[in-house]
């Protein structure tokens, strides 16, 4: 087997070392009457065999950029420089574990510090983590932590809340003994989210731009949850919005948290991906994941270790702030050298072609018949009601070779209202010659 | 107050220092390198992009009026400065990484290359089902292969990491508790046992107990027994456990945990000793976790990602959080939401957004499958060789808390070999950085003295363990000879000596902020 | 004043009907550099065994108890911005709280330092 390296020789040698005289000696502890004879699996195959047996599943799957596509929802398929993957794929980066010895992982801990950095001035925040699994755990977690410094146990959660984040925090929450307020799906968005904050409220989550595209005005709802004692938690899930929109951090939240996919990850449908999370100083204490803070060394040179590590489970156990041990750090990697290479210019010249592209396709989209856009403002991304059935004719337009966006109906099942809505979204990737061919299908599947 | 002894030095102390005397402060292949917003500029960009044609925005008044505060790059400026920091980590594939419970074993480059196919790193989650059926089929195909190994009856393959599989376990637990209406709220956990079991149980609201450890580290069936009571809702139990030893009485706690009406959660961290040796549902698990990135090599990633699948035995399959794949005579469906759940399935909810991590799925099956199930058993079988040809070579120069005996996949020592040298495990550990190692897991488990838990891997060669061994045995009998100095400077030779720990924790600079001179040029 | 000590490391200095809490030289030595701290309320009422602080090195963070019940009168904030002083004066500057005794019988169980002294031996 070419991963191991023993040979047959090497085996007997050693059990001799050891002092048994075979390997079943040393599993002695396992009790006899359970020990595996075989296991019902194939034997072990070549890279010849593997790359084929994988490489047919890979080809019954349909890539994003072999099609016009428009599928979003969370997660948005984006261009990534080739020399992010290459970089990665650096052996020091790609097989190093957590830097638990800081002497011998500098090159980790810098790019956490990198990373932590982008991510508060980005979202306008004073402190990040060093990531999280992805946007939903992300927010889970900003829940938690937002009973945690409030004292309090009840989050309402806005209609414009990504429906898998809503059941992930409602998951959280009722196995904790806490209580979600989560409002009716709002592809308005229109919602009346103050009436909802009261003195009870540990925080209110909102999502901008919402899952159905809309960009919320946070200011307000900050104001109103700040005068009853909560936390603004504001949530993302296309985090190159934030080139082109005002950040939480400036309109008044306290915790902001999202997903980081779009920059430097892949689809790969639906993970792994990378959670940001970011809060205001006060709050570092309260704040879940790993952190990465400079120091010096012994000869006085700036170096960076693991910080304020006493919050974390392997310290706190039962008393931590989470029981988060991993972290998205590779992912964390891709998303910083994708925003270095981008920079301010960069990042601010790919949304505006986003949101220039995501305009030109709602306009068109528009002049189907019966199609009308629920959104004043949005930025890549949108919601269509559909004269039927959305998810007959996202199915109509993926025979026709054109993938369009998500029915609200796979993510909201069992609400005939939402029946018709049609989540799309339109990043740098689609040409004119896409956006052309999308609104000409609908034509024909409309008619 | 509670005495916790992990209490060890966290700043350098007194060492001398031996500067660079370099103009750069480099050392030859070890290149200084400052932090991107030392070095990067506001109008540099290394991504080469058209501005759009004018058109009308639709931001509303939300349009961004602050600054982002992001330099840029070129692109050889970033695969310089990227390449430079790369080269300061110690890695897998330069050296041996015997970080005990952690399993640093080769990471196959073949699962990066399935990884990377467009087939599966180029779909969306939310791509209509009939364009991702290959996707839906890995996922069953992968939950097939980690049923068999575990003789488990069902699987969640969405939790993220190893700690989110423990979450969804427990809260299966949970929910399997409240469906028959029972009043149970504490979890029994082993001294020993990492600290996310004890997290894990507290998040959602039940009440942990600690089990006391037997002298050699293992968990007294008698102990166990003397706790159960109609409160009990699980055992969280790592087997083989946290010495390196398996459970002997595994069989009979779960037995006694069962008749008492409880759970057991096994925290599968250290399942790649026993792959294809026993099967975790034959011992009488409940559920039990995965760690992909461990047991079945998927990259460490510098911290991640993980993926963590949880099986479940028939008494809690049916709490399966969403999404799962039902395997049905037409081949794997699969189920996104409760519209679409069929009778008998009662999912207590959903962990994650979308599916799970598919890229650490493709990765975790290439390697199964270029393994085989003979392959995968002798991993298993090579690991715990490995980890006694270890302990063998050291047992008459270091000490074993648990005595001398036969370990599993990992070799646990304490300091009492250190007693009188003036020197700590973690002196130890950062002289092993001198010697181009990367030290083992050190001060964990808690319930040893200056623990040092060694797990060398089936991807260690005969020759590197012999080095290996070589090595540690040579430092042990220089600090027994009084070269202190040696381990209380050390690390002398890595990118940077030892770092300054209590400073970071008691200022703490969590990101860069522009120096005072910068912000006054700037007004 | 008189000084008493639990077998939990921490120190009792009793000032009338108020209690001086801190830890001990023993146990900042152990816990190593101190990075952070955290205090109770003013005005909470504490029974005998409950958390009264928790103490934070780099590596370990450790529950201080009350020693005795007593409702806490002050705190030592300075600690917040100089927790060193836990290791540098555990048993003078790094004080913790000081409570208002509300069961003054209580002290009769506590250990004088001579005693916590050879405790401290056995360890």
């Amino acid at each position: 087997m070419r991963y191991l390296p023993l040979s047959g020789t090497d085996r007997s040698a050693m059990l001799a070392r050891i002092g048994v005289p075979s390997i079943d000696d040393l599993f002695a502890d396992i009790p006899k009457r359970l020990r595996v004879k075989g296991l019902d699996l194939p034997r072990a195959a070549g890279e010849m065999s593997v790359e084929r047996t994988l490489g047919r599943l890979a080809a019954k799957n349909v890539p994003a950029s072999t099609v016009p596509f428009f599928v979003g929802a969370g997660a948005y398929k984006h261009h990534v420089p080739a020399s992010v993957d290459h970089l990665i794929q650096r052996s020091e980066f790609l097989t190093s574990y957590t830097p638990y010895q800081p002497e011998i992982t500098q090159g980790t801990l810098q790019v956490l510090f990198e990373f932590q950095t982008q991510v508060a001035n980005l979202t306008g925040m004073e402190v990040a983590n060093a990531s999280m699994y992805d946007g939903s755990t992300a927010t889970a977690e900003a829940v938690l932590m937002a009973h945690r410094v409030t004292k309090r146990k009840k989050a309402v959660l806005a209609g414009g809340l990504h429906p898998h984040y809503r059941a992930v925090v409602e998951t959280t929450s009722a196995m904790a003994g806490d209580s979600v307020v989560a409002l009716a799906p709002d592809p308005a968005g229109t919602e009346d989210i103050l009436a909802a904050i009261d003195g009870e409220t540990s925080c209110v989550v909102v999502q901008s731009p919402s899952f159905y595209g809309h960009l919320i005005d946070l200011a307000p709802i900050a104001e109103k949850a700040h005068a009853n004692g909560a936390l603004l938690v504001a949530v993302f899930t296309e985090v190159m919005s934030l080139g082109l929109i005002e950040p939480p951090g400036a309109q008044g939240a306290d915790i902001v948290v999202g997903e980081g996919q779009s920059i430097g990850n892949p689809l790969t449908f639906g993970g792994p991906y990378v959670g940001l999370f970011a809060t205001r100083q006060k709050f570092v204490r309260q704040m879940p994941g790993r952190l990465c803070g400079e120091t010096v060394d012994a000869e006085g040179r700036r170096g960076f270790v693991l910080t304020l590590s006493t919050r974390e489970q392997h310290i706190r156990r039962d008393k931590a702030t989470s029981n988060i041990c991993t972290n998205s750090g590779l992912c964390a990697l891709a998303f910083t050298i994708h925003m270095t290479l981008l920079g301010e210019k960069g990042l601010g010249r790919l949304a505006r072609i986003n949101h220039a592209n995501a305009v030109e396709l709602a306009e068109m989209l528009v002049e189907a018949p019966g199609v009308t856009l629920l959104n004043d403002s949005f930025f890549n991304e949108f919601t269509l009601r559909l004269p039927k059935d959305a998810a007959g004719v996202v199915e109509a337009l993926a025979a026709r070779g054109i993938l369009a966006g998500v029915p609200v109906s796979r993510l909201e099942p069992g609400r005939p209202d939402l029946g018709n809505l049609l989540v799309v979204a339109s990043t740098e990737v689609n040409t004119v010659e896409d956006r052309t061919a999308f609104a000409a299908a609908l034509q024909e599947v409309l008619a | 107050m509670t005495m916790n002894t992990q209490g060890r030095p966290t700043a350098p102390g007194e060492a001398a220092v031996t500067a660079t005397d370099t103009f750069t402060g480099n050392r030859a292949l070890q290149i200084e390198e400052a932090l991107l917003f030392e070095i990067g500029r506001y109008d540099v960009t290394g991504v080469d992009l058209d501005e759009p044609e004018t058109f009308t925005p639709r931001l509303g008044k939300l349009a961004r009026k602050t600054p982002i505060d992001l330099p840029g790059l070129s692109e050889p400026e970033a695969v310089r400065h990227y390449v430079r920091l790369s080269q300061k980590n110690y890695s897998i594939d330069s050296g041996l990484y015997p970080l005990g419970s952690c399993t640093m074993k080769h990471n196959p480059r073949l699962n990066e290359k399935m990884a990377r196919l467009p087939g599966f790193a180029d779909v969306h989650p939310l791509q209509p089902l009939s364009t991702v059926a290959g996707a839906v089929d890995l996922m069953a195909e992968l939950g097939r292969w980690l049923l068999e190994m575990t003789g488990m009856t069902s699987v969640a393959l969405s939790p993220k990491a190893g700690a989110h599989g423990e979450l969804c376990g427990m809260m299966a637990i949970k929910a399997a508790i409240e469906a028959k209406g029972e009043p149970r709220n504490i979890v029994l956990v082993p001294e020993s046992a990492h600290g996310t079991n004890p997290a894990t149980a507290a998040l959602i609201g039940f009440k942990v107990v600690t089990v006391p450890a037997r002298a050699d580290g293992t968990v007294d069936p008698e102990a166990v027994k003397a706790l159960l009571s109609p409160q009990v809702a699980a055992i969280m139990l790592t087997n083989p456990n946290t010495c390196g030893l398996f459970e002997r009485d595994v069989v009979e706690i779960a037995a006694a945990v069962h008749e008492a009406g409880a759970y057991f959660y096994c925290d599968g961290a250290n399942f790649n000793a026993i792959v294809g040796k026993a099967k975790v549902g034959e011992l009488g698990v409940d559920a039990m976790h995965i760690n992909l990135h461990k047991t079945f090599s998927t990259p460490h990633g510098g911290g991640g990602p993980g993926a963590g699948p949880v099986v479940f035995s028939e008494r809690l399959a049916a709490f399966a959080p969403l999404p799962f794949v039902r395997v049905t005579a037409d081949g794997p469906v699969l189920v996104e939401n409760e519209v679409a759940l069929e009778g008998g399935e009662t999912p207590f909810g959903r962990m994650v957004a979308f599916h799970g991590q598919m890229g650490m799925f493709v990765r975790a099956l290439s390697y199964m499958l270029s393994h085989g199930g003979d392959g995968l058993r002798q991993a298993s079988e090579d690991a715990v060789l490995n980890a006694n040809y270890v302990r063998v070579g050291l047992r008459d120069l270091m000490s074993q808390p648990s005595g001398d005996r036969t370990c599993m996949h990992e070799v646990l020592f304490d300091d009492h070999f250190l007693d009188g040298t003036g020197i700590t495990t973690l002196d130890f550990a950062k002289a092993m950085i001198d010697e181009g190692y990367h030290p083992m897991t050190m001060y964990f488990p808690l319930v040893v003295h200056g623990a040092m838990l060694i797990e060398p891997t089936e991807s260690e060669s005969k020759a590197s363990l012999d080095l290996f061994v070589a090595t540690l045995r040579d430092l042990v009998l220089k600090a027994k000879a009084g070269d202190t100095a040696r381990f209380l400077e050390a690390p002398r030779f890595a990118p940077r000596r030892r770092l300054d720990e209590t400073r970071a924790a008691r200022q703490p600079k969590l990101k860069w902020e522009k120096p005072e001179p910068w912000s006054e040029a700037a007004e | 004043m008189t000084t008493y000590f639990t077998k939990d490391h921490e120190w009792i200095r009793i000032d009338g009907d108020v209690a001086t809490v801190g830890i001990t030289d023993y146990a900042q030595s152990q816990l190593g550099d101190v990075v952070y701290v955290e205090l109770p309320e003013i005005g909470k009422a504490l029974a005998k065994g409950d958390e009264a602080a928790v103490v934070e090195s780099v590596k370990a963070a450790s529950e201080v108890f009350a020693p005795v019940s007593g409702t806490v009168e002050a705190v030592n904030v300075a600690l917040t911005d100089e927790p060193g002083k836990i290791n540098e004066s555990p048993e003078a500057e790094g004080w913790f709280v000081k409570l208002k005794l509300t069961a003054s019988d209580e002290l009769a169980e506590l250990l004088d330092e001579e005693a916590y002294k050879a405790f401290v031996e056995t360890l």
